[in-house]
């Protein structure tokens, strides 16, 4: 698995960094997609709309309001550190980061039913 | 150089979406919560100089994040960099751009 | 068969294309992981090849992988990596290796010059001693990352070198970060427009690897954030 070298706070964070970010790319252009349905016609999207209604479909969007949030943390975290002075307290604000991140997913998910 | 740019254009990018991506999620959360009909969306985004603006903004900041972010991670994953890999990540963020405009056209015109 | 008190040490030997030998080696009290090693070569294969200079942290030439991890190895003690008496020991990564556990360190010099990690004077022996205020916010700056002794644990570490073979790394861009904070070099807008880039401090992640393993409690990381800050400062006002 994850090399003795690797295994530590700053690194899992990078990881986390990483793959949300990938996934977010590749989600952006369906989402913006679904979107433009309403161009042509409100309808067609309300007919999507349902279909996300499912239960697949509410735990794959709950995944990715957690890989926005959890990006947009992680991202805050790297301009703190680039653009204020370093902070000791950087693996706080990690875990920090990490907790945030489930928490909104959460709030998503008790919303959404 | 261009490392330099598109390292200033990525972190840019991201200190203009930081508000933007916290003002999506709430947007997010009460979307569902209000039942998610496309009428409930489309009411209250239509003919807002407002959503049209802060969505037009998001799509121009995520494009340009996007683009050079899937820059880095092909020339680490991969031995592809130089200039073909910049024109390639360029009209992946374009392509973005073009989707996303329409989408926000879509719901606010 | 293994007695309660011996160790079990594997050995990188040969080059890139070599293979682990195992060894058993006496454990004792207060043994670092550079004793077993020199134990090894003095008593039970004399062809070992391996580095080191002054044994108390002071050279940086005796780093190796210990167990995954790039370590000075003078100063890390075995009851402290191998409690369970088992010692890997292979040459250190992202450096090409000349034979078992000795690398060829030429990139890592090469790229500490290629970042002008050289002090550039300004002034002449005629003229007065430069006045340097301890506690300034620059002085305080080149004195975080000042201890450096160049034994490429962080660079061994860090995995954007593994990746990008032209990043600068961790201690090249740190001592960059330390002589752009010295008042008296003359070489600055140089010096940040050879690290900033897709080989420079643009490149790193904040994986903070460098940071965790140093053996000197250096901070890398923070360095090269500064570098990046200042870059991206020098590129908006058209100074770079
Ligand atoms: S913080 Fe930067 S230099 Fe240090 S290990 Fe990570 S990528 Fe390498
Ligand atoms: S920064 Fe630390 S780990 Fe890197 S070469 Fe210097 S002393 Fe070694
Ligand atoms: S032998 Fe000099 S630092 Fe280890």
């Amino acid at each position: 698995m994850i090399r003795p070298h690797r295994n530590h706070a700053g690194y899992w964070a990078f990881l986390l960094h990483r793959f949300s970010g990938l996934g977010l790319a590749v989600f952006l252009p369906a989402h913006f997609l679904v979107l433009g349905l309403a161009i042509e016609d409100a309808s067609k999207l309300d007919s999507f709309l349902v279909w996300t209604e499912g239960l697949p479909v509410k735990a794959a969007e709950m995944g990715l309001v957690f890989l926005l949030a959890i990006h947009l943390l992680g991202g805050l975290r790297l301009l703190m550190i680039e653009f204020l002075p370093w902070r000791d307290w950087q693996k706080t604000l990690i875990v920090f980061a990490g907790g945030a991140s489930v928490v909104i997913a959460f709030t998503f998910i008790v919303n959404a039913f | 150089m261009s490392g330099t740019w598109a390292y200033i254009a990525q972190r840019t990018s991201a200190m203009i979406m930081a508000p933007l991506v916290i003002l999506h999620l709430v947007v997010i959360v009460y979307a569902v919560r209000s039942g998610l009909t496309a009428e409930a969306i489309l009411g209250r985004t239509q003919g807002s100089l407002f959503w049209g603006l802060a969505y037009g903004l998001f799509v121009l900041a995520a494009a340009v994040h996007a683009a050079t972010g899937v820059r880095v991670v092909i020339s680490e994953v991969t031995r592809w960099r130089g200039r073909s890999l910049n024109l390639a990540v360029s009209a992946f963020g374009l392509v973005l751009l073009v989707l996303g405009g329409r989408a926000v056209a879509a719901v606010v015109l | 068969m293994p007695t309660m008190s011996a160790l079990n040490v594997s050995v990188w030997r040969g080059a890139a294309d070599g293979r682990f030998e195992t060894f058993e080696v006496p454990h004792s009290t207060n043994q670092t992981v550079l004793d077993v090693v020199t134990y090894i070569q003095r008593l039970l294969d004399s062809t070992l090849s391996y580095r080191f200079a002054c044994r108390v942290g002071m050279c940086g030439s005796c780093a190796m992988t210990v167990n995954g991890r790039p370590r000075w190895t003078c100063r890390t003690h075995v009851t402290k990596v191998a409690p369970d008496l088992r010692l890997e020991i292979a040459p250190l990564k992202n450096l090409p290796v000349i034979k078992d556990l000795t690398v060829d360190m030429s990139d890592f010099f090469t790229k500490w010059q290629r970042a002008k990690g050289r002090f550039a004077p300004t002034k002449t022996r005629s003229d007065p001693v430069e006045k340097i205020i301890p506690d300034s916010q620059a002085r305080q700056a080149a004195d975080a990352g000042i201890e450096c002794i160049n034994c490429a644990v962080c660079y061994a570490a860090c995995d954007v070198v593994t990746w990008n073979p032209d990043y600068l790394g961790p201690a090249a861009l740190n001592r960059a970060w330390t002589l752009q904070n010295d008042t008296r070099d003359g070489d600055q807008r140089q010096r940040l427009r050879a690290v900033a880039g897709d080989a420079g401090c643009h490149a790193c992640h904040t994986h903070q690897s460098c940071q965790e393993h140093c053996p000197k409690n250096l901070n890398p990381t923070a360095s090269i954030a500064g570098l990046k800050a200042a870059a991206f400062r020098a590129a908006l006002t058209g100074k770079l």
